[in-house]
């Protein structure tokens, strides 16, 4: 009686209804790679403190694992969660974590300088890691009502406001690095329809930010009004009823912007900052004080070679040449150990990942789903890009961790239950 | 569409840059494995013991002992009993606190020593006690330990290399023990051996972790070598003890192998005086003694007069040049004439007839000086007669180096006719005006090895063979000290002379010297000397001096003794090279009366003179 037509199409049926073959099992399979990767590395780094096996939860890595362990057990229950009970519950976890945010200055736990941690009972929980999720959420929730338009100011102002709040109270924690994350969010904006030009502003202030940091705002000023005097005379030959007023505008912001920018750096910033500007921009070498980070990283990352000193025999790794080595400098283990073949390996491995969200994200019907979605992979990228772009000496020394990779139990748990929802949401997307 | 894709250009753009970096420092650039070399691994080098110094009998002169630092780690310090400390390890408090204010501004992680070289009694008295000192620990140290403390001249001593010698020597590294003078930096890289090296894991502040790749690239130290010396330790320190309370040297050489038997200098000092913790104080005592100078080693760096035992040489030359022979006389009147107004005075009695025998063992001024004129006046120019004389006596090993393996010396001096034309302009010198050579006065410069030197060539009948001071089994490998450097005298000249040296220790001026069924041959020498003082040349009391070989026949010892300002050669120099060549051809001592004279005698007094103003002794 079955066709074999029949036969398919009834195979596809049932595939659809249990929830096992709807799973992205790409994705699945690239974080339990990557967690158990970040698992071996940050073992190699701790490896010359301890010889307790590393499912001993005295262990340094113990805990990662464990915290691993914990996140497996919680999938299935994060995947059965109907996704409309997460859209609905948004703004009650944003106002949660907002709230643990503010509880920091309060009951907040200092390490290293920044009071980002509660220490519970022997463990630390870091809510800024959390409040990535939900930042994602309410901006998806927002951004999913009917009413909202980005295009119209006041909602892009709620939504901006959305994301300012944890922005501001993690600045002030203070944890840089942390709040940089939340201009990924930025894209999702894009990806859902803020003006382009938004996009040119952000690039241009950047630009003109690096260049006078790296000529001073003087040279910046006359390069931006020979520059725009030049383009004005240019639109003016082809539409001649072009007014100055928007380009003497312009001319001012960039004029403004690169004389504050000055200012910060010079007058606000602290040496440390700048500190870390100028060795990037190359305006100053220090290999001993705090330019002595990323010198030690890219040596540990250089003298890998190419097949890497292999599972446990990084000198500058077992050395602690590198501080932070299990946690935001991990790469430079990988690259010492694993060589050029691990870390482009790992690159590739975040790049597919980064890649997959997105493309399952646009296939989703509903614009939560599609927002949250592309929200994870934007502070994904983030991390990413931030991470190992300091690692490798291109980016200026922010602590930030490297996902599902660094040592560190608030970062894993957030990233994977983001990774959870997402891959609720991508399961249930016919639904 | 653009909107959609930002981030997928960025994620790309992103995969590029970073494959792109990762090329540059990992594929392109050999640089940082280098510095991660530098970095994290450290090279410690693994020593042999030191070698282990003998004397010609097998008695063991140096080892090793270990002494310890006391080391101290200043972030581990925890507060301690600081008078206990300073009590256990008698050290000043104000001494300890300094080196600690040291230590803490050096490292806080990393070792710095804070007493050096306790030790190992004092350390083991301390150790049970070490559990209470969080932060301090002794490191252990080898140096040397000098079983039988003698003869540290020639053994010289070890000390941490210095920064000159870094930048010189690729192969030693801060803080290593190098030979220092003698023996020890002769023979340093006998001695030293090769070291080996472990290579171990560092982390970021310089310590230790562990060892590097489970010591695949470790290599072994090559185990050193043992010396066995040419000295006869028991002699040496009987020598030593001889020279007490005086100033001088004594060299004794075995004529028929060069072997140096003795090298002793006085004063001299205990060279377990350069171990342990005094040492930098003792060394700089030493150093700024300048008026004793224990440092200088007199057997070999001091310039003297030869004196009369110089005569010997004038003879042999005399002999060998055919301008005199045995039986050629010369009379003498208590000196004589040899110019015009210019006479020599000579303690020979009024009519006295000396042949050549006579002229040795009455050291007859006389007759070497009219040897002497003979020498010069009968070669066709008296410079050509002065040069003849001098080849000779660079053949006997004067006016130059000898060649011994210790690392100081002098040249000596022998004046040749370029010196005199510098002196007397157009060739206005002749055969008197140079006349003190004769008696070995003058411009001849001689150190005491080399008049052992050329005793021992007489003892040979005309040859030596190189003093030399490490014993070696192999007597003919190349570059060897065993080669015969005959003089330009015939063999049977020596024969005469030798005759005369016996008759000085028969019936001559050092009957002191004879001893019991031993022919002994000698010559005495008081030498005349000056120094600067007070502005004006002032002549000190005469050396005393001794050279002589034993037995007549069959020479096993030739020795030559030189006692500052001692007057007489009999009076100091020929006794106690007498008692040196007893001790060592019979191993006893049967006239303990001369014995205790030359051991209790003293001359600090006569040193004294300079400053005391007494005044000096000159031999008439």
């Amino acid at each position: 009686m079955n066709t074999p037509n029949q036969f398919l199409e009834n195979l596809l049926k049932l595939m659809n209804n249990k929830l096992v073959f709807r799973l992205d099992w790409m994705s699945i399979l690239l974080y339990v790679s990557l967690v158990v990767f970040g698992i071996i590395n940050i073992y190699s780094t701790r490896f010359s403190e301890s010889n307790l096996p590393f499912w001993d939860i005295g262990s340094p890595v113990g805990k990662q694992f464990w915290t691993f362990i914990l996140c497996l057990s919680a999938l299935p229950a994060i995947l059965f969660i109907k996704s409309n009970l997460l859209e609905r519950l948004s703004y009650i976890f944003y106002v949660i974590s907002i709230i643990g945010l503010i509880g920091l200055f309060v009951f907040g736990q200092t390490i290293s300088g920044a009071t980002s941690w509660y220490l519970i009972g022997g463990l630390s929980l870091q809510p800024s890691e959390f409040v990535k999720i939900t930042t994602a959420m309410v901006v998806a929730s927002n951004l999913s009502s009917l009413q909202t338009d980005i295009k119209k100011r006041k909602h892009l102002f709620q939504i901006l406001f959305l994301i300012s709040l944890p922005f501001f109270l993690i600045i002030l924690q203070p944890d840089a690095g942390s709040a940089l994350v939340f201009v990924g969010i930025f894209f999702v904006l894009i990806r859902e329809g803020l003006d382009l030009r938004f996009l040119y502003l952000f690039i241009g202030f950047i630009l003109v930010f690096i260049l006078t940091l790296l000529y001073g705002y003087f040279f910046i000023s006359i390069a931006a009004l020979i520059l725009i005097f030049f383009f004005y005379l240019l639109i003016k030959r082809l539409v001649p009823k072009t007014k100055k007023l928007p380009f003497l505008i312009c001319l001012g912001i960039c004029v403004l912007f690169s004389y504050s920018v000055s200012f910060i750096f010079n007058s606000v910033f602290e040496q440390r900052h700048r500190d870390r500007f100028n060795i990037i921009l190359g305006l100053e070498t220090d290999t001993r004080g705090i330019g002595y980070n990323i010198n030690q990283s890219k040596i540990a990352i250089g003298s890998g070679g190419f097949f890497g000193k292999g599972f446990l025999n990084g000198t500058q790794t077992k050395g602690a040449f590198v501080p932070e080595q299990d946690t935001d400098y991990i790469f430079s283990t990988i690259g010492e150990e694993w060589g050029f073949i691990g870390s482009s390996l790992l690159v590739l491995l975040f790049t597919i990942f980064i890649l997959r969200i997105i493309y399952r994200a646009e296939k989703h019907t509903s614009i939560y789903s599609r927002v949250f979605s592309h929200a994870f992979a934007s502070i994904l990228f983030m991390h990413f890009f931030v991470n190992i772009g300091m690692t490798l000496g291109l980016v200026p020394t922010v602590g930030i961790p490297l996902p599902f990779i660094s040592n560190g139990g608030s970062s894993l748990l957030a990233f994977s239950f983001m990774l959870f929802i997402y891959l609720n949401f991508d399961a249930n997307r016919l639904n | 569409m653009i909107k959609k894709s930002v981030l997928v250009i960025l994620t790309l753009g992103t995969f590029f840059l970073f494959i792109f970096q990762l090329i540059l420092l990992q594929l392109f650039n050999s640089e940082y494995s280098q510095l991660s070399e530098n970095n994290a691994v450290e090279k410690r080098p693994v020593y042999p013991n030191r070698g282990l110094i003998y004397d010609r009998n097998g008695i063991l002169l140096v080892a090793n002992q270990p002494v310890y630092d006391l080391m101290v780690i200043p972030e581990n310090i925890e507060s301690f009993d600081t008078l206990e400390l300073i009590n256990g390890l008698s050290i000043s408090k104000d001494e300890l606190l300094n080196q600690l204010k040291k230590a803490n501004r050096f490292s806080q992680k990393l070792p710095s020593s804070i007493i050096r070289q306790i030790s190992k009694e004092n350390r083991a008295m301390f150790q049970e006690k070490m559990w209470k000192y969080r932060g301090f620990y002794f490191q252990k140290k080898l140096v040397r330990d000098y079983v039988l403390p003698t003869a540290p001249n020639l053994l010289g001593y070890t000390s941490e290399v210095n920064s000159n010698e870094l930048n010189e020597k690729s192969d030693y590294m801060l803080g290593e023990m190098i030979g220092r003078q003698g023996i020890e930096k002769t023979y340093e890289s006998n001695l030293s051996g090769k070291k080996g090296a472990s290579f171990y894991q560092k982390d970021r502040f310089n310590r230790i972790i562990g060892t590097y790749k489970n010591g695949e690239f470790d290599t072994e130290p090559e185990s050193s070598e043992n010396l066995t010396l040419t000295i006869d330790a028991l002699l040496q320190q009987y020598g030593e003890s001889l020279l007490q309370n005086k100033r001088g040297g004594i060299v004794a050489i075995e004529p028929s192998t060069g072997e140096v038997l003795a090298l002793v200098t006085a004063p001299n000092y205990n060279p377990n005086k350069l171990i342990g913790r005094e040492r930098s104080r003792n060394f700089s005592d030493l150093l700024n003694d300048t008026i004793a100078k224990p440092l200088f080693d007199r057997s070999l760096q001091a310039e003297y007069s030869p004196g009369s035992p110089f005569k010997t040489l004038n003879a042999l030359i005399g002999l060998q040049q055919k301008i005199i022979t045995p039986k050629t006389r010369f009379k003498c009147n208590h000196g004589h004439f040899y110019a015009k107004n210019a006479f020599m005075k000579c303690h020979c009695p009024n009519g006295t007839s000396n042949d050549l025998i006579k002229g040795i063992y009455n050291s007859c001024n006389t007759y070497f000086a009219k040897t002497y004129l003979r020498l010069i006046e009968n070669a066709p120019t008296p410079k050509e007669g002065l040069n003849r004389w001098r080849d000779h006596l660079e053949k006997f090993g004067l006016g130059n180096y000898l060649g011994y393996d210790l690392p100081i010396g002098k040249k000596g001096f022998i004046p040749d006719s370029k010196y005199y034309d510098n002196w007397y302009p157009n060739g206005s010198w002749g055969g008197t005006t140079i006349i003190s050579n004769a008696i070995g006065q003058g411009e001849i410069l001689t150190t005491p090895i080399q008049m052992a030197n050329f005793t021992a060539i007489i003892a040979n009948r005309g040859y030596f063979i190189k003093p030399h001071f490490k014993k070696s089994l192999f007597q003919k490998e190349k570059d060897s000290p065993f080669i015969k450097n005959y003089t330009l005298v015939d063999p049977q000249h020596f024969e005469t002379v030798i005759e005369g040296m016996h008759q000085v220790v028969e019936k001559g001026t050092a009957r002191v010297a004879r001893i019991k069924n031993i022919e002994v041959c000698g010559k005495t020498g008081t030498v005349e000397n000056f120094i600067r003082l007070k502005n004006e040349k002032t002549q000190l009391t005469d050396h005393s001096i001794f050279i002589a070989f034993a037995p007549k026949d069959d020479p096993k010892i030739a020795i030559t003794v030189f006692i500052e300002n001692g007057y007489w050669g009999s009076r100091w120099a020929a006794p106690i090279a007498s008692l040196m060549i007893e001790k060592y051809l019979t191993g006893t001592i049967k006239r303990k009366w001369l014995e205790d004279k030359m051991l209790e005698g003293s001359l600090m007094d006569e040193y004294a003179k300079p400053i005391s103003g007494k005044p000096f002794e000159i031999n008439e």
